[in-house]
């Protein structure tokens, strides 16, 4: 294959990371922005997505459309109710003081994890793309549910644009974001908009695993690399910022694809990582986001 | 008093916040030994100036000079260092150590250059700074525990015990019973016998019974200068100031 | 006595009780605790960074690994000698230190949170890609050679498990006393107050920025010790010890223990250690105890152990 073409198939890989890392990390993005806090459970509750979506599937036979339906709608709701209930137990608890968020949010990583190894085991499984089509380009083909993939995740991001920026529940939110205790003043229970913003972050988690699951399969350490990219993503973006994050995942999806195709996996990783401690040291309100309000 | 050489000068000292010109091109001069208080109404950037002249915020443009000496790049522990103290309009005390411990990290800290850690004159000076301010039968005490009003002393004593040339308090006087304020205006006249006072206060009986010379500012600028007398009768400081407040 | 003896008295009992266990506990015993005290050294460490000065560092296990691969590298590599290789983990994690520190002290709260976090990963990503020289996960194993120890010219072996036991309290002890008085200095004492109130200090006339850079590189040099400690005493060095999991573990043991205690990681290495070799008897989801663990511990126990006991009983414990 000539080089060219080679490059197309790595765009189109780095894309299709990029949609899946967008919704990802607009979740972090959305937690830390209204509430101030670093999940650091957000990847295990991704992998939980990518699990919940294997076991959902497996419940029913026949096409694997219905499975897969199935699947993208039960487990965002499982996850979101998990988040939900680890909001209610601890972080709340815990007046969501940023540090002790991060501890608390250590500890749930850890109970996660070892509990989808406890139940679900250390094998990784796959679950059936809902159509199996092959888009036949000029010099290879093309997985048409990848394509699906990107379309699926810029309809999402629309969508929580929308509703974060048209509806009376974004509205609440950007209030709540923008200074919580007014915002209670004004009466809007600023612990119940934390309690949700938390679910819906861990549920766009959760869904991002499902869009992904039928092209990599489900393991219980499957958490761990995109957390570490959705924070690239979110710090790279500027944290907190909508647009940023957008941007900033597709220019990490983009090159993860590219540098990966050419270059030893580790090596990318490693320099990714000093690169984003480095933008925080040097540009704490992100490379796209604008100087700190 | 105000023939003598500047202590401490300011030359076109602005800061902007976005679009706001919080202290605009300000040429402030104080003189060595003399008691100065700063008023002006709320948000005339009072706060701003000091947090420029102790160096807590950068200037956006402008010079800041001490006995002639150009520190506006100084950070601020150093300026510290070379005599500027600054006391906390919140009380920012350390709750959990002692009135006495509270003090001595304020006295401790010169001789950390000197290498000569003697914790005997670190004691003493903390001891002079406590009993300067009249607190010195709490010394002992949790700082946390101590009512509003001491707590505002234990912040001078702090202040004291840096034995700055120049001592700047932000609104000292602000939440004290009129006891305590009469307590303070005797402790502070006793200070101003030895050390360079600025004063930023609402108080106008605190400003008059201290200060030999008054600074007015209003929106970022020095609106007026002069003696207790030449403010009273200075028409612009009526109308901007005095009058709002009657 | 005055509050500064006692406290003295309390430590020197501690080392004393440590070195009668010795003749007490059975083998497996002791083997437990010569890990345990040599990793509480690296809680100590991380005491004074994060418990003392208040920095919260995710990135602490690559100033262990530092020393760990300091000495491990070049004992088995070029056949470094004890000494010589246990001082190349300490100059190693003190150097690192010294880059990290002034680049990372430049944030603070969340921010320092994720650097050092980002950097440690980096650092770990570091033992895979050199894998050459590492091993990797796999690790290196030292040979027997070069864990021989000559001391006043006597010779020793560090795999014998008494001498191993001893050269861990010695550690321990050492690092104990310096950091009692370090703690109890108008160092520690300017240290505790910027954890307190940054700009305060700063208005005091204190650089906090170089206050909090000593304090880095003091607690990572001590952690480099303990990293070294580990790779000779123990004859192996992996980058399972760069891990995220190596940062969170310190953290643990001092919350446990005691932040801003002397004696609290040390307790709380112990505590955890063996509740994780316990459970691991009938479960293999330790995990899920470290999990629970961080949680309950900073919902209802945020002073730990000798925190605890501070408060409650002993007000003059440093």
């Amino acid at each position: 294959m000539a080089f060219g073409p080679y490059l197309l198939l790595a765009s189109l890989e780095g894309l299709v990371t990029a949609a899946v890392l967008a919704l990802m990390a607009l979740g972090l993005s959305l937690v830390f922005g209204v509430m101030r806090v670093v999940n650091v459970a957000h990847g295990e509750f991704y992998m939980l997505g990518a699990v919940i979506a294997w076991w959902s599937a497996s419940l029913i036979s026949g096409h694997p459309a219905l499975g897969f339906l199935l699947a993208l709608v039960v487990s965002p709701l499982i996850v979101a109710a998990i988040a939900l209930l680890s909001d209610r137990l601890v972080l709340r608890r815990l007046n969501y003081e940023p540090q002790a968020t991060i501890v608390a949010t250590i500890g749930l990583l850890y109970i996660i994890q070892q509990l989808a190894l406890t139940f679900y085991g250390p094998d990784a499984r796959p679950v059936q793309a809902p159509f199996d089509m092959r888009l036949a380009l000029p010099w290879f083909g093309y997985s048409a549910y990848k394509l699906a993939i990107i379309a699926a995740s810029i309809f999402l991001i629309i969508a929580t644009w929308i509703g974060l920026t048209r509806t009376k529940a974004g509205l609440v939110m950007r209030a709540t974001q923008s200074d919580p205790d007014t915002a209670q003043a004004f009466g809007i229970p600023v612990d119940r908009v934390y309690a949700v913003v938390f679910a819906l972050g861990a549920g766009m988690a959760a869904l991002a695993a499902v869009l992904i699951v039928p092209i990599q399969q489900a393991h219980y350490l499957m958490g761990q690399d995109p957390l570490l990219l959705s924070f690239v993503v979110v710090i790279i973006g500027g944290l907190g910022s909508l647009r940023g994050t957008v941007v900033a995942a597709l220019f990490i999806g983009l090159s993860d694809g590219i540098i990966s195709m050419f270059f030893s996996p580790t090596l990318a990783k490693m320099l990714a990582t000093l690169l984003v401690a480095l933008v925080l040291v040097f540009r704490p309100q992100g490379l796209f986001g604008t100087a700190a309000r | 008093m105000a023939a003598l050489r500047p202590l401490l000068a300011t030359e076109r000292l602005s800061r902007s916040f976005g679009g706001l010109k919080a202290v605009d091109n300000v040429d402030f001069c104080l003189a060595e030994g003399e008691t100065r208080a700063l008023i002006g109404p709320n948000g005339a950037g009072k706060t701003t100036l000091v947090s420029l002249i102790c160096g807590r915020m950068p200037a956006s443009t402008g010079r800041v000079l001490l006995e002639g000496r150009d520190i506006s790049r100084l950070p601020a522990h150093k300026r510290v260092r070379q005599g500027i103290a600054y006391t906390f309009q919140i009380t920012s005390i350390f709750a959990n150590l002692s009135v006495l411990d509270n003090v001595a990290l304020a006295a401790q800290r010169q001789f950390l250059d000197e290498r000569s850690s003697s914790r005997g004159r670190v004691e003493q000076i903390s001891l002079d700074a406590l009993a300067q301010v009249g607190l010195a039968p709490y010394a002992l005490q949790r700082a946390g525990s101590l009512s509003y009003g001491h707590q505002r002393l234990v912040e001078v004593a702090m202040g004291l015990a840096l034995r700055p040339r120049l001592l700047i308090l932000d609104e000292p006087t602000q939440g004290l019973s009129d006891g305590e304020i009469e307590t303070f205006i005797a402790l502070i006249r006793a200070v101003g016998e030895f050390t360079t006072v600025l004063l930023i206060e609402h108080n106008m009986d605190v400003v008059m019974a201290l200060a030999e010379r008054i600074t007015v500012m209003d929106q970022g600028r020095v609106l007026a200068e002069g003696t207790r007398d030449e403010i009273r009768a200075n028409p612009a400081v009526q109308r901007a100031y005095l009058g709002s407040v009657r | 006595m005055t509050p500064g003896t006692k406290a003295l008295w309390v430590h020197l009992c501690l080392v004393v009780l440590l070195f009668a266990l010795n003749f007490l506990l059975p083998e497996y015993h002791r083997g437990i605790l010569s890990r345990v005290m040599v990793l509480s050294v690296f809680a100590m460490g991380y005491n004074l960074a994060f418990g003392y000065a208040g920095m919260l560092s995710l990135g602490h296990a690559m100033f262990f690994a530092a020393g760990l691969y300091g000495a491990g590298l070049t004992a088995y590599h070029l056949g470094w000698s004890v000494w010589p290789a246990f001082g190349a983990g300490f100059a190693a994690g003190t150097i690192l230190a010294v880059i990290a520190g002034i680049l990372a002290l430049r944030t603070k709260g969340v921010a320092f949170m994720i650097v050092t976090l980002m950097f440690a990963q980096t650092f770990y990503l570091a033992t895979l890609y050199f894998t050459t020289y590492t091993r990797g996960e796999e690790g290196l194993v030292l040979p027997q050679s070069a864990r021989a120890l000559s001391l006043f010219g006597i010779s020793f072996s560090l795999t014998d498990p008494t001498v191993r036991y001893m050269l861990a309290l010695v550690l321990l002890a050492l690092v104990l006393f310096a950091l009692l008085l370090l703690v109890r200095s108008s160092f520690g004492r300017a240290l505790v107050a910027i954890r307190e109130n940054e700009e305060r200090m700063r208005m005091l006339g204190y650089d906090v920025f170089a206050n909090k850079l000593s304090a880095l590189i003091v607690s990572a040099a001590v952690c480099a010790s303990a990293g070294a400690a580990y790779a000779l005493l123990f004859g192996y060095a992996g980058s399972g010890f760069a891990s995220i999991q190596y940062s969170i573990l310190p953290l643990l043991w001092v919350l446990l223990g005691g932040a801003a205690t002397t004696l609290g990681p040390i307790f709380g290495t112990l505590f955890m250690f063996y509740a994780v070799d316990i459970t691991s008897s009938y479960t293999d989801a330790y995990m899920v105890v470290v999990g629970l663990a961080l949680i309950l511990l900073i919902l209802y126990f945020p002073k730990g152990i000798a925190g605890a006991i501070r408060e409650r009983w002993l007000p003059w414990l440093p």
